[in-house]
């Protein structure tokens, strides 16, 4: 296969047709492709007469918010993106301003990187080489092989791959799996194996439930933190995970309307301590549970609990409240004071050494958080991405029980802010999946290997006791989370290169990103800038409509993921009842009437509503999560066996018995400490002593405007490191660095800073894997580091748990 | 249209996003490399490890700059072929039809604002969004901030709208050029000369901007 070397400056298509082939190439690109037939180029938009046409349109990638963008359109191409300007910007009706990424939209849009055509796979998997197709022909194959799929192993083989590239809109969506046109596809042919949860929060979706009941635990709304004396975040970084100009807004009005004082617990003097933090205290990554058993340590013993709160709301607290069957010694208040199994104290003590923490710092915080109320404590997402992170995000949300701030205002409930308000707008029909089965957002690739050991306790099956048949059709819209955002990238390069396992991987995207490498059949998406739609968000105290209209024709030969299913259900004999006898304009003319109906402030047609661009709507009261379980727990129990907050959980005591685990792995009852076995003082430092994070940056979106030049520049991919590790290697600022362990390498920059704790380093998920011919990743990509073992109980991807070595390139 | 156009740059609030850059880079079509505003980095602190405990007194805060259309442009002052003045309301331009690409200004300007175009061999630099101006609209970085950290306005109406603040490392001394710049501290910043950086004296972030 011809192969180009990667360079600095941007390269033109045109340089590298050689004979009859095509080789597309640039810096960005995961890998060179090469197109066997490559033909005329598609014709570019025709010249018009100069005039400057601003269309409303909006960011709908997976960062939190969905911002407006306002398109300035010249001759059919984007000369300018700017933002909201409508209204004086008061809180509550503030603009909706882009961050970074989204004002960037020009550059991801007529980026090198596009898919221009349909493509097939004509080489071996993951080699590259693909030969151009009509769309015709791409949706008469792949009609065959989905039936010829379903036909041989059931619907079950068909896996609907997590994906957010497209994230928010109404139409051009890919999250959640169950709400996207794929699915209405998919329902409409018999169903498809389906998966729970999401790479972000896997381990305290699943775990954190057991504490609260329910299959999502709500928090206030981060506005309320206006009403909080003092508010303690775990791991949470809205300045750097929420940067949309919204919920900037509302995380200023939290923190500055009454000067709530601010503490943040993270491996990483991060940009919410920069604009929000009065104090960061460092912690080992995976260790909050230390943290958290030791505070509770020092508010039992110099009784600073909220003891009426725990006599009246829950349960397992003490030996006295303990469920029937629950072991003697098994309550919280035992593992704390050292007087269950393990006979160990959670002293300051105990935990400094686990945390680094100082023994004063742990008696201090533990006192201000039980004396200071209301507090709002309240946990971000990167901390449950460990081994142990299911424990994690409960002991945490012990915290709060402990103090009794549940449910009142400007108090919380340890868990992560509430998600927003919303607007009941009609969402396109996708019927409902005739298969019950799930698979974890994370361990669907153990299906494509051997699934006949997957059980409900073996690997958490859900909606089945067990996996009934193989993976053998992917389809992947809008992700990249077949390798690069999925963690063990060469790990799972054999899983998917073979082609006898699954026998074909779909790939639709606007965009050759390194999953596509994998793909049998890849098609070109449009990007939400060139099709009619609309978002609709929310935050804290707002809630509001982004009317999407097409700013420019689909790019290259690229069409709408509405209008690629209605191609390949028309193959399948399914049409009609995919479309219903719409085109998506009708379909969104349609919603747009439901919608009408349950919000009728909204603009008289949709016509109207795409001039307008936006529609605000004011929620002045804040959000306290289980107010009325609060106010009068026996008319309004919590969704868990007893009513209560469950601190001991009795269904996980019986899985601890019942689930067969790897070996080290453990389920507990109660939100225990556990050691990571690939974390702080695992006896694996000898060889990796540095514990990596991969935190959210703010170039990119997960992996989303990776390739963009501007965002690059002002936001390199850096990997932090402490001037003390640094020092010890011999590392300087912006030097170039090898970072590796047996699973993988990367080369990337060093940022020296001494905003990141001794022992930890920090490289940014996301950036775009990129090997050499050695295999290794020449881009910071630190997915090549992670690990494949799904922790204990949600089967999630443990990404935090990473333990590396530095050295200079 | 105002006269004697400052920015005022709240450090309290900027979480260095670079929205701000990325709006400018957009609206001016800026080529790679070319950064009219920039956001600085000034971070440091220490770390006392005593066996597996830790005790640190680390700081970090960013600030958002562009030219400050000084009251004393020292780039005006420097240049040459007189293709960098002040115009009659006090922005500092440079006339492409005079400029040699010389980098005298660049050189000259305590803040580095005048930057190349190697495209044109002229330097360039932020204009204050003229056209914006006219129009009566913000500059395309005040619009753009999603913190609403950044604001403008006549430099004596802005001075009395957020008053008189010290000024914080890593910025030069005022009395250099008098910018017309107002920066709002942030709660962990340190004043002016400092040398608490991880780099003493200057910028942290060497590599962004």
């Amino acid at each position: 296969m011809a192969t180009k070397n990667t360079t600095q400056k941007k390269m033109d298509r045109r340089d590298f047709i050689k004979g009859s082939s095509l080789i597309l190439s640039s810096m960005f690109l995961p890998f060179s492709i090469e197109i066997l037939n490559p033909g005329e180029a598609p014709a570019a938009p025709a010249g018009g007469n100069g005039e400057i046409t601003t269309f409303w349109n909006s960011c709908n990638v997976n960062c939190g918010s969905r911002c407006a963008l306002r398109v300035h359109v010249q001759d059919g191409k984007i000369i300018q993106i700017e933002t909201d300007n409508t209204g004086d910007d008061t809180y509550g009706l503030h603009q909706l301003r882009a961050c970074p990424r989204g004002r960037s939209m020009r550059q991801r849009i007529y980026a090198e990187e596009r898919i221009p055509y349909p493509l097939k796979r004509v080489g071996k998997r993951g080699e590259g080489k693909f030969e151009r197709i009509s769309w015709e022909q791409a949706y008469t194959e792949l009609g065959q092989r989905l039936k010829k799929t379903i036909d041989e192993y059931g619907n079950e083989a068909v896996y609907l791959n997590y994906g957010t590239g497209a994230l928010g809109s109404t139409m051009g969506k890919s999250w959640p799996p169950d709400a996207t046109p794929v699915a209405r596809l998919m329902n409409l042919a018999g169903g498809y194996l389906n998966h729970y949860s999401d790479y972000s929060t896997i381990q305290i979706t699943i775990g954190m439930p057991y504490l609260y009941g329910g299959s999502w635990v709500d928090g206030n709304s981060l506005s309320d933190m206006e009403n909080s004396k003092l508010a303690v975040f775990f791991g949470n970084n809205p300045s750097e995970t929420r940067m949309s100009g919204c919920k900037c807004k509302t995380l200023q009005h939290a923190r500055f309307t009454n000067n709530t004082r601010v503490i943040v617990v993270d491996p990483r003097y991060t940009d919410t301590i920069v604009s929000s933090g009065d104090e960061w205290i460092p912690i080992l990554p995976g260790t909050d549970t230390a943290l958290c058993a030791a505070l509770a340590y020092v508010m039992i013993t110099e009784d600073l609990v909220d003891i009426s709160f725990i006599r009246r709301y829950t349960m397992g607290f003490d030996e006295e409240s303990l469920p029937e069957g629950a072991e003697p010694g098994s309550s919280y208040k035992s593992y704390i004071l050292g007087q269950g199994p393990d006979k160990t104290p959670k002293t300051p003590e105990w935990a400094a050494e686990i945390t680094t923490i100082p023994v004063h710092r742990i008696q201090k915080l533990a006192r201000e958080i039980a004396l200071t109320k209301p507090c709002f404590i309240c946990q971000g997402w990167g901390p449950q991405r460990t081994t142990n992170g299911e424990n994690l995000s409960r002991a945490v949300g012990m915290l709060a029980v402990l103090t009794g701030n549940v449910g009142i205002a400007g108090g919380n409930t340890g868990a992560r802010e509430a998600s927003g308000q919303s607007l009941p707008m009609a969402t396109f029909p996708t019927l409902e999946n005739p298969v019950k089965t799930s698979v974890s957002c994370f361990n669907w690739f153990q299906a494509i290997e051997d699934h006949t050991w997957m059980t409900a306790e073996t690997a958490g099956i859900k909606g089945r006791d067990r996996l009934i048949a193989p993976i053998k059709f992917i389809w992947n819209y809008a992700s990249n989370c077949l390798t690069n955002q999925h963690g063990g990238i060469n790990q799972m390069n054999p899983i998917l290169q073979d082609e006898e396992k699954c026998e074909t991987i779909l790939v639709i995207d606007t965009t050759l990103t390194a999953s596509a490498r994998y793909a049998d059949y890849l098609l070109p998406c449009c990007s939400n800038l060139e099709e009619h739609d609309w978002t609709a968000d929310g935050d804290s105290n707002i809630a509001y409509v982004i009317f999407a209209e097409k700013c420019i024709e689909p790019l290259h030969e690229s069409r709408g993921i509405y209008d690629i299913c209605a191609g390949i259900a028309e193959q399948i004999g399914l049409k009609e009842e995919f479309t219903e006898g719409r085109t998506q304009y009708q379909w969104m003319e349609h919603l747009y009437d439901q919608s009408k109906k349950a919000v009728p402030d909204l603009p008289p047609t949709l016509e109207d509503a795409f001039k307008q661009g936006i529609y605000k709507k004011y929620f002045p009261e804040n959000h306290i999560a289980y107010k009325a379980f609060r106010d009068d727990p026996e008319a309004n129990p919590l969704d868990t066996a007893s009513g209560k907050i469950e601190i001991y959980a009795p269904e996980l005591a019986e899985y601890a018995k019942t689930w067969k685990l790897d070996k080290g792995q453990r389920i507990t009852a109660l939100p225990e400490h556990i050691d990571d076995p690939e974390g702080a003082q695992s006896p694996m430092q000898k060889k990796y002593p540095l514990q990596m994070v991969t935190y959210h940056y703010k170039q990119r979106t997960h992996s989303t405007y990776g390739n963009c030049s501007w965002l690059q520049e002002v936001s390199p991919q850096e990997l932090w490191i402490n001037p003390l590790d640094a020092r010890a290697r011999g590392i300087k600022h912006t030097q170039r660095v090898k970072v590796f362990n047996d699973r993988g390498v990367t080369y990337v920059e060093a940022k020296v800073t001494p905003r990141i704790i001794p022992g930890v380093v920090g490289l940014p998920e996301g950036a775009w894997h990129k090997p050499n011919k050695k295999g290794e990743d020449m881009n910071g990509c630190p997915n090549v580091l992670t690990r494949l073992q799904p922790t204990a109980l949600a089967k999630g991807n443990p990404h935090h748990s990473t333990l590396i070595q530095v050295e200079k390139a | 249209m105002i006269k004697n156009p400052a920015f005022y740059v709240n450090s309290e609030l900027c979480t260095g996003c670079k929205c701000c850059v990325i709006a400018c880079k957009d609206k001016h079509d800026l080529l790679d490399g070319v950064m009219w505003r920039r956001v600085i980095e000034y971070s440091g602190g220490e770390w006392l490890v005593t066996g597996n405990v830790f005790e640190q007194n680390v700081f970090a805060y960013y600030i958002s700059i562009s030219c400050n259309h000084c009251e004393n442009p020292l780039c005006v002052k420097g240049c040459p072929t007189k293709a960098m003045q002040k115009d009659e309301n006090g922005i500092v331009w440079v006339d492409q039809n005079r400029c040699v690409g010389c980098h005298y200004c660049e050189w000259n300007c305590p803040y580095g604002a005048p930057q190349y175009n190697e495209e044109l061999g002229r330097m360039s630099k932020c204009d204050f969004c003229r056209d914006n101006l006219a129009k009566d609209e913000p500059p395309a970085c005040v619009a753009a901030c999603p913190s609403r950290a950044l604001d403008f306005g006549g430099y004596e109406e802005l001075q009395k709208k957020y008053g008189k603040h010290a000024t914080i490392a890593p910025l030069p001394r005022p009395e250099m050029t008098t910018p017309h710049l107002i920066v709002e501290p942030n709660r962990h910043s340190k004043p002016q000369g400092s040398m608490a950086g991880t780099r003493g004296q200057l910028v942290s972030n060497p590599e962004e901007i």
